[in-house]
């Protein structure tokens, strides 16, 4: 795991790489994987976030009071980013309005709220002809019913399953690696709708043109493989036991593991001709295309400290509080809940936030399995971090320069490289909160670039401006001249307007084409971002908000010049 | 703000760093006690004492807690490392200096842990050695050579009251390294010279099984990963290579490569002190540059220099090199194209 390339055998003789770092903390799988998935029993309440989607939220499309049934649309997507939002069950709605979501700012953000009325009545669900249908409608489709990737990431599907007018994706991945601790949901979809999957896959691949389909699963699950395995057999889709090392399920990570393809370091794996996604996605790709149901419901992993740890089918929107609940309810002795993994999720600030397309685990947490963390020590430069980074970056050079604030260096030590998987802090025998400094340093960054950019927004308008006034100078000139031509003709005194007209109108081209040539100088990270780094900056972007917000109150206790 | 990750893994803590380090010291150290005599305990006890005391100092008047760094056991590697690296039956205030040297000045006048440019055991050395030379040189004969090895008791009157009663020529001799060099200087031939009872069967007698027993502990900490393979590798091997270099050039003046490897300080040096981390290289490839250039060095300063042992030297000149051998010697990233990155 330690040293990068040399290959490992796989299970049915697929050549493996073994990608550079990585560690191995106790998985605690088998706590949740005891119950089969279980459907969630409909709760009376639901909160629908209209943001469960890297991108732009959704616009609420319903009013209070309307009564909407199970699948109906209630967000409709609004811009290119951005994918529908539905009702998960039939009922009234009753509010819109911010609540509490499961995020790592703890803000509150737009919901539906919807009251159930029990009888959890469907729209007309059709399903796609997806064989037959133009592949742009289907993508649209697609977006509208609400895809997006159940990984963690949630980018929207369809823009992951567009490919492209020239690019050439031979590979399909079908994420089941699963590498962060505790979490089960993708292991117990696997084991009990593998067919389903891989039904899922074939659309997939259909979509994308892929020529190979490999399933990537750690092989801490011989169940899942076994499974995925007989559903595949007779296929020429390849499922791979992959060696159980964290942060194997990567993305990048995995696509290396399973064909050796280094994803360049700013770019997509895309960009090596490969698209992954999660087993989920590709189940919920099924249910909609076979069965014509938006994404309404998911798998969640409810474990740790709870009575009877389990995976749990659950409509989008069950507040989390119900959801513990159904999970036997937290025992005594529960110190807080995460929202993901140990190893990438984050603490959940209100149990009453609802479960969205993003949230595959909540694990609720004692002081047994997460003990309070010891109090830093220095740095002693062991390179332990180093040798466990899967971006082979050097941690504690990112460290020292984010603790010191000199972000440009950060820079070139890659910062943006990092996928902030947290292995370097897991190893850190200083217990440095490593991944800590180098979110800090990122929100600074964005920070600063989007003051550049308000900046140049700023100068640019002020550019356009006197352009404006040019212009009106010009035209003025224009019909001055137009006025003296006509006099010309009438045999009147010439005038030298025509000339300075001519040579204003070349002024203002100047100033145009400059202005062009500005806004094509785009602010270096800023555009062009991969799905995972836009996701960063709306999660960045919300705990500088929440930064901003605790500022406040101290802004307010100064004295205003007027009392 | 204390986000993700929730866990951390256990039983990792520079304590723990650091008693590996000093278990690996053991078998050396009992080795040294029972080819040289019990002092090493005596110095061993002095240098802890003295570590602890000015880190003790130095953490208060740095208004740092006391609690979580003298528990860390960092000033006990240095201590220990310090002790082994000095002649024992030194009296009582030399072992005082090189800890104070070490210790307050290139621990913490640089920041403390972690913060440190040089090794501070070998700061402690270098300082002595310019200061005291007398008392460096003065090293207890191997047991079956001396005609007299001080038992304890005598070894704690020795150090703390003074050479009294035994005279030093009874139980010191020069070193092997001290030996071979001033006899060489006077004209004698290197192979001949070798052949006295002190250079013992691989080079050095009495030294010769504790720099093996240094090697079976470094070995330990490979295994156990507290070490890793690029800094003791090149080391040696770079003394190895200029080593044979010389000896292939003269040998009448210059050892062979053996007799480097086992005299002096080239196994405690590769396995325990050049891969003290904080002032170590922290690249792979800067590792086996910082470790082959300090390889050569001590051979050269051993074969040249004004110096017996060029150990410490070499250590404390590849230190300063590091800010500017990491630099430039940044891995790639993964994914990244090209060559592995210059960060200047
Ligand atoms: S693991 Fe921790 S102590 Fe070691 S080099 Fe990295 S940051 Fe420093
Ligand atoms: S969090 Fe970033 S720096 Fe740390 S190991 Fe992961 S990728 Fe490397």
């Amino acid at each position: 795991m330690r040293t990068g390339n040399p290959p490992a055998a796989g299970a049915r003789g697929r050549r493996l790489y073994d990608f550079p770092g990585g560690v191995h903390p106790e998985g605690h799988k088998a706590v949740s994987t005891g119950r089969p998935i279980a459907a969630m029993p409909l709760l009376p309440r639901y909160v629908v976030a209209l943001r469960q989607h890297i991108g732009e939220p959704a616009r609420a499309v319903v009013q209070i009071g309307e009564r909407v049934l199970r699948g109906q649309l209630i967000g409709r997507p609004e811009g290119y980013v951005s994918v529908g939002v539905h009702a998960p069950t039939s009922g009234r709605v009753v509010a819109v309005e911010p609540r509490p979501v499961p995020h790592p700012s703890g803000l509150m953000d737009l919901c539906v709220v919807i009251d159930a009325d029990g009888e959890d009545r469907a729209v007309d669900l059709a399903p796609l002809d997806w064989h037959r249908m133009d592949p742009s409608a289907l993508r649209n489709r697609l977006r509208e019913m609400g895809l997006a990737g159940l990984g963690g990431a949630v980018f929207p599907s369809f823009i992951k399953l567009n490919p492209g007018a020239k690019r050439q994706i031979p590979i399909l991945i079908l994420n089941g690696a699963e590498c962060e601790p505790w979490i089960t949901c993708d292991d117990m979809l696997m084991r009990e709708r593998a067919s389903e999957i891989l039904l899922g896959a074939h659309v997939m691949r259909h979509m994308l043109g892929a020529e190979q389909v490999l399933v990537g699963i750690e092989d801490n699950k011989p169940e899942a493989l076994a499974c995925m395995a007989e559903a595949a057999a007779g296929s020429d889709v390849e499922v791979v036991g992959v060696p159980t090392v964290y942060p194997g399920g990567g993305g990048k990570q995995l696509t290396y593991t399973l064909t050796g393809r280094k994803t360049p370091s700013k770019g997509l794996t895309t960009d090596v001709g490969v698209q992954v996604f999660n087993v989920g996605t590709a189940y919920s790709l099924y249910r909609a295309v076979y069965l014509g149901e938006p994404l309404v419901s998911r798998v969640v992993t409810v474990t740790g400290h709870v009575g009877s740890p389990r995976n749990l089918e659950v409509r989008l929107g069950s507040p989390i509080s119900d959801v513990i609940r159904a999970a036997g309810g937290e025992l005594p002795g529960a110190t807080g809940e995460v929202i993901g993994g140990p190893m990438m999720g984050f603490d959940l600030h209100d149990t009453s936030a609802p479960i969205t397309k993003a949230v595959n685990c909540v694990l609720v947490r004692n002081a047994e399995h997460f003990p309070p963390k010891p109090a830093p020590m220095p740095c002693i430069r062991c390179g332990e971090c180093a040798r466990a980074c899967p971006a082979a970056l050097q941690p504690y050079e990112l460290y020292w320069y984010a603790r010191h604030r000199d972000f440009g260096k950060t820079q070139s030590y890659s910062l943006f490289d990092c996928i902030e998987c947290g292995c370097c802090s897991y190893v850190c025998p200083s217990h440095i909160p490593l991944v800590d400094y180098y979110r800090f340093a990122k929100s600074e960054i964005w920070a600063r670039e989007r003051e550049k950019q308000a900046a140049d927004l700023a100068r640019e308008r002020h550019e356009f401006r006197i352009f404006r006034l040019e212009r009106e100078k010009r035209e003025k000139a224009e019909k001055l001249a137009k006025k003296a031509s006509e006099r010309m003709d009438s045999g009147a005194v010439a005038t030298d307007d025509p000339e300075a007209a001519r040579k204003k109108a070349l002024l203002a081209a100047a100033i145009e084409k400059a202005k062009q040539a500005k806004a094509g100088i785009r602010p270096k990270n800023v555009d062009d971002l991969p799905a995972d780094k836009q996701r960063e900056i709306a999660a960045i972007e919300a705990r500088r908000q929440q930064l901003a917000s605790t500022a406040e109150p101290s802004d307010t206790r100064s004295p205003t010049p007027d009392s | 703000m204390t986000g993700s990750p929730h866990i951390i893994a256990q039983h990792t803590s520079v304590r723990s760093v650091m008693l590996k380090v000093l278990a690996a010291l053991i078998p050396g150290t009992l080795a040294h006690a029972w080819y040289f005599g019990p002092g090493v305990w005596v110095s061993l006890l002095l240098c802890t004492f003295f570590a602890y005391t000015f880190e003790a100092l130095a953490l208060a008047m740095r208004n740092q807690p006391l609690k979580p760094f003298l528990g860390d056991g960092s000033v006990l590697v240095t201590a220990w490392l310090l002790a082994l690296s000095l002649p024992t039956l030194a009296p009582w205030w030399l072992y005082a200096v090189g800890m104070l040297f070490a210790v307050l000045v290139a621990k913490h006048l640089y920041g403390g842990l972690g913060q440190n440019l040089f090794n501070p055991a070998m700061v402690g050395y270098a300082a002595l050695i310019v200061s005291f030379p007398a008392y460096m040189t003065q090293w207890p004969a191997p047991m079956d050579l001396a005609s007299h090895t001080p038992d304890l008791l005598e070894a704690l009157d020795l150090v703390f009251a003074g050479q009294g009663a035994v005279s030093p020529d009874a139980y010191t001799a020069a070193t092997p390294l001290d030996t071979l060099r001033t006899q060489v200087r006077a004209g004698g031939d290197a192979a001949a010279i070798m052949l006295e009872p002190v250079f013992g069967h691989l080079g050095a007698r009495g030294q010769e099984m504790v720099a093996l027993m240094y090697l079976l502990g470094g070995l330990l900490l490979l295994n156990y990963r507290v070490i890793g393979w690029h800094i003791p590798t090149a080391y040696l091997g770079a003394v190895v290579l200029t080593a044979t270099g010389l000896h292939l050039l003269d040998a009448g003046r210059h050892a062979d490569p053996l007799f480097h490897l086992m005299a002096g300080g080239t196994m405690l040096g590769a396995f325990f002190i050049l891969t003290d981390p904080v002032s170590a290289s922290a690249t792979p490839r800067g590792k086996l540059i910082y470790a082959g250039l300090a390889g050569c060095i001590t051979v050269v300063i051993r074969a040249f220099g004004g110096y017996p042992d060029g150990v410490a030297f070499s250590v404390l000149l590849m230190n300063m090199a590091v800010p500017f051998i990491d630099a430039h010697t940044q891995p790639k990233v993964f994914g990244q194209v090209g060559r592995d990155r210059d960060r200047p």
